[in-house]
């Protein structure tokens, strides 16, 4: 089954065409990554599947339904974590939930105890380092009740150390909870070792340039990034944004 | 707890010295009791006739705490209600500086005339001057929202009713107090102002009927009881601040 349908959205702001024809969908349960260069879009393109504007032109459907402009369908975990400061890290993970129906403290909990961010449950956002900030704002998504979420570039903001970690941890995460995840990103390596499916968008105006279907096997481990076939993938995806450049 | 004391040292040593400046001043110089009354002397009329003003000064405190809560929650009030109507918002917003410039001083008499001598005109007075300084910081901080906070929220479904509750009224929170405790300090003023006009109790008219028959002394009691009373009213809200926004204070406790 389809999770999510983007039927040929187009969106432009102050007569500057952003978004032009974008078609793609997810399955339930995939792993899908959209790689893009800074400033493509791909920020926008979240923005219009949540339902923050409407699109000038095409539809989105989640689960079948048609929700073009319906506010709180996807879950949705923002570029910078986002945490509120006054509320501690456990008041923070349950907020989306508790937006649309009565939190679960203690599976709140237990996803902290996953995280490993035990001991931090009653801390504010300004005592954690960045690395553990995006990984509150991923269990906030996670604990949220829709079925597909959205990262927009978690970990673009991390080191390489901290970033390595977090796409292991993701996986680990993912593999246990299983939903549909579209993720964004302009870091190559990442979208292939995490993802099913790759989708690549031209620049200016972004349009779906191609997609690449992943067929390493999971679970991944980061080892994976060094071998022959992870490289010949590079390759061919790093070609293709080439020849958008 | 030390810390603080540590650090409020040099304010009550400055504070000290010139106290022993005056006495020894008024000492040396001779100075008539009724032009310039030794510390020494207030101290000792503070004392001895806490029974003449402590009525008066309970009177005031009742005044300033119900005149500063109508104020308070008049601003508060307004300040949200002007948020959710942008377009009352333009309408008015105009209107709340000018009623700043009403001066007090004349507004009072005519204040009298229409109410009467009861508490109705002091605390209007009370608050119009509490109100302004809470409504602006209130507004201030309700529009100051981040962004992405903003988009977060509304992109997980928040109605307004929850993006106001859970996201711009706590965000707004640091901003409206220090909206407060200006007020809170302008209360004090206002309370003794609105008791020159006319009323039978309070520092106000301890302090009118002190100068009027050349007790200095008694005159300059009255201005440290205003000054204590301001004094403790910012302490208190102080507190409140300290409680209600705790976790502004807690932070880069850990790093990678
Ligand atoms: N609300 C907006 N109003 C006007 N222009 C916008 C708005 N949001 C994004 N843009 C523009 O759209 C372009 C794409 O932005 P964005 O989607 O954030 O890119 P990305 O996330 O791929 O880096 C940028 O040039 C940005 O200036
Ligand atoms: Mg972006």
């Amino acid at each position: 089954m389809n999770k999510l349908v983007v039927d040929q959205l187009t969106k432009s702001f102050d007569s500057s065409i952003i978004l032009q024809n974008v078609s793609f969908s997810i399955q339930d349960g995939e792993f899908v990554s959209i790689l893009g260069p800074s400033g493509s879009g791909k920020s926008t393109l979240f923005h219009l599947i949540g339902g923050l504007y409407r699109p000038d032109s095409g539809e989105i459907y989640i689960n079948g339904e048609r929700t073009t402009g319906e506010k709180g369908r996807i879950s949705y975990m923002p570029q910078s974590p986002s945490l509120l400061p006054w509320r501690t890290i456990l008041e923070n993970v349950v907020l989306s939930s508790e937006i649309i129906e009565q939190p679960n403290k203690s599976e709140a909990l237990n996803m902290i105890q996953q995280a490993g961010l035990e001991g931090y449950e009653h801390a504010y956002p300004a005592q954690l380092s960045g690395g553990m900030k995006q990984r509150a704002s991923f269990i906030r998504s996670l604990l949220s009740p829709q079925s597909l979420i959205c990262l927009d570039e978690p970990f673009s903001a991390l080191d390489e150390f901290t970033r390595m970690d977090m796409q292991e941890w993701l996986l680990s995460i993912w593999t246990e909870h299983r939903r549909s995840i579209l993720f964004v990103t302009h870091n190559i390596e990442e979208a292939i070792f995490l993802s099913d499916r790759v989708i690549v968008l031209s620049d200016r105006p972004a349009k779906v340039q191609r997609e690449f279907t992943i067929p390493f096997a999971r679970p991944r481990h980061s080892s994976l990034m060094l071998t022959r076939e992870f490289l010949k993938w590079k390759k061919e995806i790093f070609e293709e944004l080439k020849v958008l450049v | 707890m030390t810390q603080r004391f540590i650090r409020g040292w040099r304010p009550v040593a400055v504070l000290l010295l010139f106290i022993l400046l005056w006495e020894l001043c008024s000492r040396w110089f001779d100075i008539p009791e009724w032009l310039l009354p030794p510390p020494s002397l207030i101290l000792e009329t503070g004392i001895s006739s806490w029974a003449d003003y402590a009525p008066h000064l309970f009177s005031t405190i009742r005044l300033t705490f119900l005149g500063f809560m109508i104020g308070a929650c008049f601003g508060l009030l307004l300040a949200v209600l002007l948020h959710l109507l942008p377009s009352v918002r333009e309408a008015l917003y105009p209107l709340l500086i000018l009623s700043q410039n009403i001066p007090i001083i004349v507004l009072a008499p005519l204040l009298v005339i229409w109410f009467g001598f009861g508490a109705l005109p002091k605390l209007i007075i009370i608050v119009l001057v509490c109100f302004f300084p809470i409504a602006i910081a209130a507004m201030d901080g309700l529009r100051q929202t981040n962004p992405e906070w903003m988009h977060y929220m509304k992109m997980s479904g928040a109605t307004k009713g929850q993006i106001f509750r859970k996201l711009e009224w706590p965000n707004a929170l640091p901003s409206i107090f220090s909206g407060v405790k200006i007020s809170a300090a302008y209360s004090v003023m206002g309370a003794v102002i609105s008791e020159w006009l006319g009323a039978n109790k309070g520092i106000g008219v301890y302090m009118t009927l002190a100068s009027s028959s050349f007790r200095t002394d008694r005159v300059f009691v009255a201005i440290f009881l205003i000054m204590g009373l301001s004094l403790l009213f910012f302490l208190l809200i102080n507190l409140l601040e300290k409680r209600m926004t705790s976790w502004q204070r807690k932070g880069g406790g850990v790093h990678e």
